[in-house]
């Protein structure tokens, strides 16, 4: 069975996401300070987190469907 | 630090992951590869959509991030004409009129369709050219990439070269072009997620899309435009005086919006294999119609960054361009950019991003390259070297036969080698054309000129030969090499205005007429090629008898097709209404930006 991209999309980007978001909660404020008071690290972290999952949960119940009819074509 | 970024070791762990996953692909799918056809056509097996975002990131090359956003710093707003009439049009129309025969006649490449629907001159010419073309840019690719990396980050730029071609070479060897299409996928993913913030942060420190008109009326009027021209796309094309990119209506439209366009996105197989790599008819001519929505969106991701910071820059609010003799070095848009707003993880995404999208572009040559060269110059030179022969056998007892000799035709694992070994030969290539771009340095312009002069001809040819089903193999061959010589001559006789170096044009002794910009010179080449393949094509094709019956054409000429029947699909799977509503939302965006 040939591998579902949106598994290795969905991995990265749920990883970078954490990483990112992490990095957001632990760093001082003079980082936000010079983003208009925003906290870009962890804001674009979640919406990377978030994108990743979706992918994620969209490979796996192909996955799941494939399991029940033998492999894809 | 005498380098514009410096990267922490979270940005350093980011790109460490990106290429961690990119080789993992490869690593993955290298089971997945049992023959040539794996190799080189993905099995013909994967979704419109997968092969839409592979379309898109094939294109996504080196020009792509870094000249547009140079361009809309250099231009403005006209730059979307690249791609709301540049492009979606003849995204549309490959879909709906093209495709069926690309697809329909099991063709392995665009050069291969020209051997089924011509002869194989015709065949030989075209591969050769794409080819050289494909090593080229792929090298121009390594090269910007490594020199921006040396620039920005003081990388050495011999190890930048090497790792990136390396890193490319690797998951392709590996997985073959379903490699290349996955991470074009992921690649597509990340360049989006990576410059969104960096556009959304731009605009609102400009002060929205109307703080941007405003700080970008005095830049316009400075340089002697009307207020608006550089945030409105055709209202200042009446006369070539009147906008940035010096190009009247009429040239824009026939030059890039036609001839440019549809010879690009209609008959380049670095795009098109892409395509060509679906699982069945319906997702392969749906595929550039998928891809054109995204590419639709795409000004605001690329061509809005440059108009954001040259309104900054002029506006004196701190964000400076760095300068380059005595302008602007637009080339350093994104990286400033980057530098100015991305905070430490961000900067690694970004940088990232910027990186994935030069590396896409080498693996879709890459990767056009390898099956060009296997299947249309290494198997029929193979074939025709091992035509049937005479041969005379003496037998020991004195009898003499005579026999026909044929080479026999290899097992299906010598291409799958060939192709594998070619990937190694086109990644050294392009190593090598990547240090011949670095010591001579107008050798971009003179490429530009030879992409120029081989790509605008073809459409021509293709038109007539998918349309006309008399068009001979004679005519489309001297068509097309005509149409070639035309453009060198048109380029050879006029220049743009203030042109001092030969490469630019007048290299024929004498200027003839003087174009406003380079662009439109380019544009006029064009036109000039395209018309004159037309022609010669039509007159040696009426005075050639055709060579190939009615029924060798079937499936690669449009009267002789049976039309496709798809109304059994659902109505969002069809691709003319899906055409209809994507260049509905083209036309809006021209009247929006108008």
């Amino acid at each position: 069975m040939q591998l579902d991209v949106r598994l290795p999309i969905g991995l990265m980007f749920s990883l970078f996401g954490l990483i990112l978001a992490v990095l957001g909660l632990v760093q001082g404020s003079e980082q936000t300070q010079r983003l208009f008071g925003l906290n870009l690290d962890l804001a674009w972290g979640l919406v990377i987190l978030a994108f990743g999952l979706v992918m994620l949960v969209f490979a796996l119940r192909a996955r799941k469907k494939n399991d029940g009819n033998g492999p894809a074509s | 630090m005498s380098h514009a970024l410096t990267l922490t070791s979270i940005d350093y762990a980011i790109l460490v992951i990106y290429f961690l996953f990119v080789l993992g692909i490869g690593f993955v799918l290298r089971r997945s590869v049992s023959g040539s056809k794996d190799f080189f056509e993905s099995g013909r097996s994967l979704p419109a959509w997968i092969c839409a975002l592979g379309f898109i990131g094939a294109n996504l090359g080196a020009q792509e991030v870094m000249g547009m956003a140079a361009s809309g710093a250099k231009y403005g707003i006209m730059v979307s004409h690249f791609y709301w009439i540049g492009a979606i049009p003849a995204m549309v129309f490959v879909a709906v009129f093209m495709m069926p025969f690309y697809y329909g006649s099991k063709a392995r490449s665009v050069p291969e369709y020209l051997k089924l629907r011509f002869d194989e001159k015709t065949r030989c010419f075209n591969a050769l050219s794409f080819a050289f073309m494909t090593v080229m840019s792929s090298g121009i690719s390594m090269y910007a990439l490594a020199k921006l990396l040396n620039l920005i980050l003081g990388w050495n730029f011999h190890g930048c070269i090497i790792v990136s071609g390396l890193i490319v070479l690797a998951y392709i060897f590996m997985g073959g072009l379903t490699s290349a299409i996955y991470n074009e996928v992921l690649q597509f993913f990340l360049i989006v997620l990576g410059f969104l913030p960096l556009v959304l942060l731009g605009l609102k420190d400009v002060g929205g899309w109307n703080g941007l008109v405003a700080k970008l009326a005095p830049v316009a009027t400075k340089a002697g435009f009307a207020s608006g021209a550089y945030v409105q796309s055709w209202s200042h094309t009446g006369s070539p005086a009147d906008n940035p990119m010096g190009i009247e209506w009429f040239g824009l439209a026939m030059g890039l919006g036609f001839v440019l366009s549809f010879g690009y996105w209609c008959t380049d197989f670095l795009v098109l294999q892409r395509a060509m790599a679906a699982k069945d008819m319906g997702s392969a001519r749906r595929t550039p119609i998928l891809a054109a929505i995204p590419k639709m969106f795409f000004p605001f991701l690329v061509i809005l960054p440059g108009m954001i910071a040259i309104a900054l820059h002029s506006a004196g609010t701190g964000f400076q361009l760095p300068t380059k003799g005595t302008g602007l070095d637009y080339d350093m848009v994104v990286p400033t950019m980057l530098q100015h707003y991305l905070p430490t993880g961000m900067l690694g995404l970004g940088l990232t991003a910027l990186m994935a999208s030069f590396m896409s572009g080498m693996a879709g040559n890459v990767t056009a390259f390898n099956t060009v060269w296997t299947y249309d110059l290494y198997q029929s030179l193979r074939r025709w070297w091992g035509k049937p022969s005479p041969a005379t056998i003496a037998y020991a007892d004195g009898t003499v036969e005579n026999v026909m000799f044929s080479r026999p035709e290899p097992a299906d694992g010598h291409y799958l080698w060939m192709g594998r070994m070619t990937t190694i030969v086109g990644i050294l290539l392009s190593m090598a054309a990547a240090y011949l771009a670095a010591k001579f340095n107008n050798i971009m312009d003179v490429l530009q000129l030879v992409f120029a002069f081989v790509n605008a001809p073809l459409f021509a040819t293709f038109l007539l030969g998918m349309f006309w089903k008399r068009t001979t193999g004679h005519g489309a061959f001297w068509g097309l090499l005509m149409g070639t010589v035309a453009a060198g001559i048109h380029h050879g006789l006029t220049a743009p205005k203030g042109a001092v170096d030969v490469i630019k044009g007048g290299w024929l002794g004498h200027v003839y007429h003087t174009y406003p910009s380079e662009m439109a010179q380019n544009f006029w080449t064009a036109i000039w090629a395209f018309s004159t393949c037309l022609a010669v094509t039509i007159v040696i094709t009426l005075f050639t008898a055709r060579t190939k019956s009615d029924q060798e054409l079937t499936g690669l000429v449009y009267s002789l097709t049976p039309k496709i029947k798809d109304h059994d699909l659902a109505w969002w799977k069809r691709p003319a209404v899906l055409g209809v509503i994507v260049l509905g939302a083209a036309l809006a965006l021209n009247l929006t930006f108008w």
